[in-house]
């Protein structure tokens, strides 16, 4: 029953090593999230890990290893806008988590930087199902500020982590109110409280004064939202709170939002349009989990994006975010049959989100310029169906093996000869 | 998939099985058991014996009319595949399925060309009404979490039908959904199979005659809980302790019955034991009438599980999670249990460290019965997209299954594990008209559940508001439960 799960992936793993640094992905439905669109039957050409050509007459370099994509289909690597990926490795086991510290004196200041775990094993996992590129994001722990997030590769190499300081995630949501002191009053008069703090660091922290929200740590943390240089990306999910957002960030520009959670976007849609706050939604979400969200629904995706509101997809809350952030194509797919075109779909779990990081002219596209994060899939990959049969991180492929795929290759031949340890 | 009868099940035949035959309400035999009321002679009529069925479902189906869907590809939910095929459903059955069906006068016909006509969705593991939306603290009513031993409670009591994501899971083609206690207990309590029905009552929900199941719970949650509370079990070996102490107990609960039966049909003048919830649902699973759906991640684990059934001389049903059953699929075809699993969840505890994509293919293809489930509120909403990965993940791994026989994972095989696989879970001549018409083919990330039919009555349609339930929670609420 064993068999070679991609023969293509096996010869690019054994390539791997050599000293090629070029390669050419011929033959393939090319999605470029560009101008270009989608060409078919084009050719990739990926050289010292960027792209440098792209369409159906780009010429195969001389000295390329060349991937056959054998008529399926070819796209920039996914970007999973919303995760945890490499800060836990299980979840009920606080040995092994790194996203949240409800017993630390510090809130924004804290970084995942510090915690990311490259080797973590879901890393991979996500890795052979397309996602390149993620941004990881800490969790609340005593107040509504979580801390600070972090962009990465899922190459699972020592650098993988990108960009550090990339955004502050702050929970303003009922969950954030129950941190604050017990109300949504409570949660805004914080986070007025800490931005004037950061405003006024280092000044007002002189000598032996404190902030009247944030230690000085914090504080300092804060300073590039307030000033507007990377975004603050805020939990909410009620209609009204995401009026209130709008507000806020009328009220001190230069800050950015960003919006994430976001169950009740749809019917506050033109106004976010209007502020030019993106948000990042789980298109799978419908149910009224909680009083926050009473009216979500699988609508949610093409009433913002009808309304031109900038949207990334997120796994999360319907499937969590360290170890399933693989199924954003599931959920993506899942917006298409509920009324999102194609193309804006897929930019949701690529394009879009390197933009909203601010790093759109490097990732979650195949034009020239752009890293060599390239998937090859066996169909369309909004299909449940498909996988990938190739990635390419930065301009090389990577192993189309995960702990799991060892595990499976271990059992799928129940047989009492060798014992299963023995079995690599 | 065949379930083992257990050697006790036999033994009770006198005591229990042929009361179930004088039930006056044919539909309702599954659920009557252990000495239920009923007797051959007036001296009988004194014996004391345990109403099984105290709450009986009150679920009749409206009135159906005679619909042929014609035309769509047809999967029978048992490893059938009819090209431009056609069912035809009369009195709430299935009356007939094949090619150039002639259609009855007055039939209503529903052109099924180019989508997909199937069984409807059965989900075996669900919280639906006893962990409803939206998760406030007043509902949280799935877990009786006060002792280890729990299994005097059933689901039943906890399930609130205006759970919004009853509606929900309709729209994804559920029709029949088992709702069980929480895992935090060593026995958890009794589990509950429903119809996917409107109603103002859980008795209005209940699936006439399904058995009663008991759910049970291994590894982690239990002694987590428990452990952390300074008590029993706190480890898997205090869990192995306390499930086999239980079982000590019910045996002689049973035994005390049965020597009371049988003295007391002798004419003698004997009392009867005193009753016993917790002991009534152990005697229950002894007796082979109530079935065990056991949370079990480990296959080291399962394997010690079905040992101590084996000690005990009990059935497991079907093992829940079922995360390493890709591990031991002999162990559990031997025994005749099956595992109902996720298409590609874990990593959330220890024991779901070693998820595989392809465990349910690898369980299927090496001779046990498996299936899909979803344990949430949102992934029974799509349970077809959950078996299309899983059929996937295995084909890439070299294991050949067709998709008209991978539907029985969410179809007949979830049927047979709750004991309603004579009724419902295929399109057989004869069964419940549980009926899915899809708009293209269910594998499909694309297709969504255009109407659902239960017991015959088109109960959802994706085109018609007024099809589209809407429980009393969501009326006047945003967007008003809009799917």
């Amino acid at each position: 029953m064993k068999q070679l799960i991609s023969a293509l992936a096996v010869s690019l793993t054994l390539a791997a090593p050599a000293v090629a640094q070029t390669y050419a992905v011929t033959n393939g439905r090319v999605v470029t999230n560009t101008e270009a669109g989608i060409i078919d039957n084009a050719t990739v050409v990926v050289r010292d890990g960027d792209i440098v050509a792209v369409g159906a007459g780009a010429d195969v370099p001389e000295d390329a290893t060349v991937i056959d994509a054998a008529g399926g289909w070819v796209t920039p690597g996914l970007f999973a806008g919303y995760t945890q990926l490499g800060l836990i490795e299980v979840a009920l086991e606080d040995s092994t988590t790194d996203d949240s510290a409800g017993d630390s004196p510090f809130s924004v200041a804290l970084d995942v930087a510090d915690g990311f775990n490259p080797a973590g094993t879901y890393i991979a996992t996500n890795r052979i199902e397309g996602i390149t590129r993620a941004a990881i994001y800490p969790s609340t722990g005593h107040n509504i500020f979580a801390g600070q997030g972090a962009l990465i590769d899922t190459s699972g190499e020592s650098d993988s982590l990108f960009q550090a300081g990339s955004f502050v995630f702050a929970d303003l949501s009922e969950r954030g109110a129950r941190r604050a002191g017990g109300s949504r009053p409570a949660a805004w008069t914080f986070l007025e409280a800490a931005l004037a703090d950061a405003r006024g660091y280092p000044g007002r922290f002189s000598g032996d004064h404190e902030g009247d929200a944030l230690t000085r740590y914090d504080a300092a943390a804060l300073l590039p939202v307030a000033r507007g240089r990377v975004p603050l990306v805020m939990a909410v999910n009620r209609a009204a709170d995401i009026r209130r957002a709008i507000r806020f960030q009328e009220e001190n520009a230069p800050l950015q939002i960003v919006i994430a959670g976001a169950s009740e976007a749809w019917m506050v849609a033109d106004e976010l349009a209007e502020a030019g706050i993106p948000v990042i939604i789980d298109p799978l979400e419908d149910l009224p989990s909680s009083f926050d969200a009473l009216g979500a629904s699988l609508q949610n995706a093409a009433r913002l994006q009808d309304a031109g509101v900038d949207v990334a997809y997120a796994t999360a809350p319907t499937a969590d975010g360290y170890f399933n952030a693989r199924l954003l194509p599931q959920h993506a797919g899942n917006a298409v049959a509920n009324g999102v075109p194609w193309n804006d779909a897929f930019r949701a779990i690529t394009l879009t989100p390197a933009e909203i990081y601010g790093v759109g002219d490097r990732y979650g596209a195949l034009a020239p310029g752009y890293a060599g994060d390239v998937v090859v899939w066996d169909g369309d990959p909004l299909e449940v169906m498909s996988a990938p049969v190739a990635v390419l991180v930065d301009g090389e492929p990577t192993a189309m093996e995960s702990r799991q795929t060892r595990l499976r290759d271990r059992y799928i031949n129940i047989t009492d000869d060798t014992p299963y340890a023995y079995r690599r | 998939m065949t379930l083992k009868a257990s050697l006790p099940a036999l033994a009770a035949v006198s005591a229990a099985v042929a009361l179930a035959a004088c039930s006056s309400d044919p539909d309702n035999t599954a659920a009557s058991g252990s000495g239920s009321s009923g007797g051959n002679s007036a001296s009988q009529d004194d014996i004391v014996r345990i109403n099984t069925d105290p709450y009986p479902s009150t679920y009749e189906p409206r009135e159906s009319g005679v619909t042929l869907i014609r035309g769509g590809t047809v999967l029978d939910g048992v490893g059938g595949e009819i090209e431009n095929g056609d069912v035809l459903i009369e009195n709430g059955r299935i009356a007939a399925i094949g090619a150039g069906l002639e259609a009855p006068e007055g039939a209503t016909i529903v052109d099924a060309a180019g989508r997909y006509v199937t069984p409807g969705v059965i989900d075996i593991h669900s919280h639906l009404g006893d962990y409803p939306s939206p998760g406030v603290s007043a509902h949280s009513d799935g877990n009786e979490a006060t002792q280890p031993v729990t299994a005097e409670v059933w689901a039943e009591h906890s399930v609130w039908p205006q759970d919004p994501g009853f509606e929900h899971a309709l729209a994804g083609g559920v029709t029949t959904l088992h709702v069980l206690p929480g895992s935090a207990n060593l026995f958890g309590g009794r589990g509950i199979t429903l119809r996917n029905v409107s109603a103002r009552t859980v008795q209005g929900m209940k699936f006439p005659g399904a058995p009663y199941t008991l759910k049970m719970a291994c590894g982690e949650n239990p002694s987590r809980v428990y452990g952390n509370r300074g008590q029993s079990p706190a480890t898997d070996m205090g869990n192995m302790a306390g499930y086999r102490a239980s079982w000590i107990q019910a045996s002689d609960y049973r035994d005390s019955w049965h020597e009371y039966w049988d003295a007391a049909e002798d004419g003698e003048d004997v009392d009867p034991p005193t009753q016993d919830l917790e002991l009534d649902t152990l005697m229950g699973v002894l007796e082979g009438e109530i079935l065990v759906q056991m949370h079990c991640y480990r296959a080291d684990q399962m394997a010690q599980i079905m040992d101590m059934s084996e000690e005990f001389g009990y059935q497991v049903t079907t093992f829940h999670h079922a995360v390493e059953a890709y591990k031991i699929p002999d162990l559990l075809a031997e025994n005749g249990t099956c595992a109902a699993v996720w298409a590609d969840w874990g990593g959330f505890k220890m024991e779901a460290y070693d998820s595989v994509r392809e465990n349910l293919a690898m369980t299927h293809a090496n001779g046990a019965c498996a299936m899909i489930h979803s344990d949430d509120a949102n992934g029974i909403q799509r349970l077809n997209q959950e078996i299309a990965k899983a059929l996937a993940d295995g084909r890439r791994a070299g294991i050949d299954i067709s998709e008209a026989e991978a539907w029985a994972w969410l179809s007949s095989n979830p049927a047979q594990a709750l004991g309603i696989g004579d009724e419902t879970g295929s399109l057989q001549e004869g069964y419940r008209a549980d009926v899915v018409l899809w708009s293209g083919n269910p594998y499909s990330t694309y297709t969504r559940a255009d109407r659902v039919w239960i017991d015959g009555v088109l109960s959802y349609d994706r085109q018609d508001t007024d099809l589209q339930p809407v429980s009393d929670f969501m009326l006047g609420q945003p967007g008003e439960g809009e799917q």
